[in-house]
């Protein structure tokens, strides 16, 4: 994936020197591997520090909402349907942006090769052709690409941008699969065992709110958690509060979330939080037929309604 | 265990099924004494913290009814309600927060007295088969 950095660092100088935009929001080398950071490129300078691997997975929408001056974003499949959504809500107008599409091959989970390593430290990783090289004190190793990717990325079908002014590299096949088999085998359990299944699933939560930060579509002025008067959520790690925060992150999100799977990266506990707003993506789909983000003809489903919506809760 | 009653929240909006709570009243109509009414201006009011914050005080059940679609008072208001019940039913029921038969949702207008005593006669029912709320409910901090 290297010559896509060339040509986003390329496109981002081009950019910047005729002043078309005040930065690039991008990725730079991380200080540890496989952690990139987000970056904004002010200079032609800056623009060199741009990269682009398989570890930029964080959502870079996240950085529009309200921002000013014109700005350039390197956006993969989902960062491109949260733009929509973005665009959709008013967080940010068309003109003020270029959008640099980058066709996605799914990001690597750090957690996936931790786990292959048994506690080795890697200091060094490097990803080509279709294998990801790592190595640290005394070892090396080579896995296949493929067998890394987020569990977000391996059921993605949207890998190519919806929206972009410039596309930087080829467009990718998408696949044909259904996204939700975790999700039915969870359906599938009587109603016990799934409650004790998600209560042991957030029980290692500690509240420390990093999946909503991460989230390109958690922008409200007050977020619930931090509402005090009423105070509808209570700050304690008791379960039922927990439960409740996991819960309203994720009804916030609904039809609005593109299953970028930042929420489930930033995540210090390693919880899959994607199960809650997976549940809820199908269910838009089925009784809505709406799929977030895809395009911009259409409001969000909750900000919409027809005369003959299904009724399935009645009763 | 005999003596338990339950207790059930009913988030009723004000044109419709307050009206028909009301009209249920003066036309003497016999229903079970176990619910709670809570008055809101518009189905689509409700807020599924509202929902959740009962639970986690300790009630057995919720109800949630308001006008016919097609007939509310803010025009659409409940159309965006049912979409927002729709996703809140159906989440709530898969991760485990609410077991089934303690969440119900009806269209009721001013004009049907009878038929609000009748669900809620059905929600009393359903809510007692489903026993006490035993699992949502927050603790609250024992202070020495």
């Amino acid at each position: 994936m290297q010559p896509c950095s060339e040509s986003i660092r390329e496109a981002a100088k081009r950019l910047l020197l005729e002043k078309r935009v005040d930065a690039v929001i991008g990725f730079r080398k991380g200080t540890v591997p496989f952690m990139n950071e987000p970056f904004l490129a002010r200079t032609p300078e800056q623009a060199g520090q741009l990269v682009w691997d398989g570890n930029c997975a964080i959502n870079l929408a996240n950085y529009l909402p309200k921002r000013t001056g014109s700005v350039a974003i390197a956006a993969k499949g989902c960062d491109s349907r949260s733009i929509v959504i973005h665009l959709l809500e008013n967080q940010i107008r068309r003109e003020q942006l270029y959008v640099l599409g980058i066709p996605c091959q799914g990001m690597t989970d750090k957690r996936r090769i931790a786990d292959r390593l048994n506690g080795r430290q890697v200091l060094q990783a490097e990803e080509t052709g279709g294998k990801v090289r790592v190595s640290g004190r005394d070892f090396e190793q080579s896995f296949e690409r493929a067998d890394l990717l987020q569990e977000n990325c391996a059921i993605c079908t949207h890998k190519n941008p919806v929206l972009y002014d410039e596309l930087l590299g080829q467009p990718v096949e998408e696949q044909q699969i259904d996204r939700y088999v975790e999700i039915g085998k969870i359906e599938s359990m009587p109603p016990e065992q799934r409650r004790l299944y998600f209560d042991e699933l957030v029980q290692p939560c500690i509240r420390c709110y990093a999946c909503r930060n991460a989230c390109p579509a958690c922008y409200c002025p007050t977020c619930f958690v931090d509402e005090s008067k009423p105070q509808w959520l209570g700050k304690t790690t008791d379960p039922t509060d927990t439960r409740t925060f996991h819960f309203l992150r994720a009804f916030h999100v609904a039809g609005r979330c593109t299953d970028c799977g930042s929420c489930e990266r930033a995540c210090p506990v390693g919880i899959k939080v994607r199960l809650f707003t997976m549940k809820l993506e199908k269910q838009v789909k089925e009784l809505y037929g709406y799929e977030a983000g895809v395009t911009q003809d259409e409001r969000p489903p909750l900000d919409a309604f027809r005369p003959d919506d299904p009724e399935p809760f009645l009763g | 265990m005999s003596d338990w009653e339950p207790k059930i929240i009913a988030f009723l909006c004000n044109w419709c099924s307050y009206g028909a709570a009301d009209l249920a009243g003066v036309s003497r109509l016999q229903y079970p004494p176990n619910i709670r009414i809570i008055r809101v201006p518009c189905s689509g009011r409700i807020n599924p913290k509202f929902i959740l914050a009962a639970f986690r005080h300790g009630v057995d059940g919720v109800w949630v009814s308001g006008c016919h679609p097609g007939d509310c008072h803010y025009i659409e208001g409940n159309l965006y309600a049912r979409r927002k019940f729709a996703l809140l039913k159906s989440q709530l029921e898969y991760t485990g927060i609410v077991e089934p038969g303690r969440l119900h949702f009806s269209w009721i207008s001013s004009a049907e007295g009878t038929i609000f005593a009748e669900m809620a006669r059905r929600v009393v029912g359903s809510v007692v088969a489903a026993g006490p709320a035993q699992h949502f409910i927050k603790k609250q901090a024992e202070v020495a």
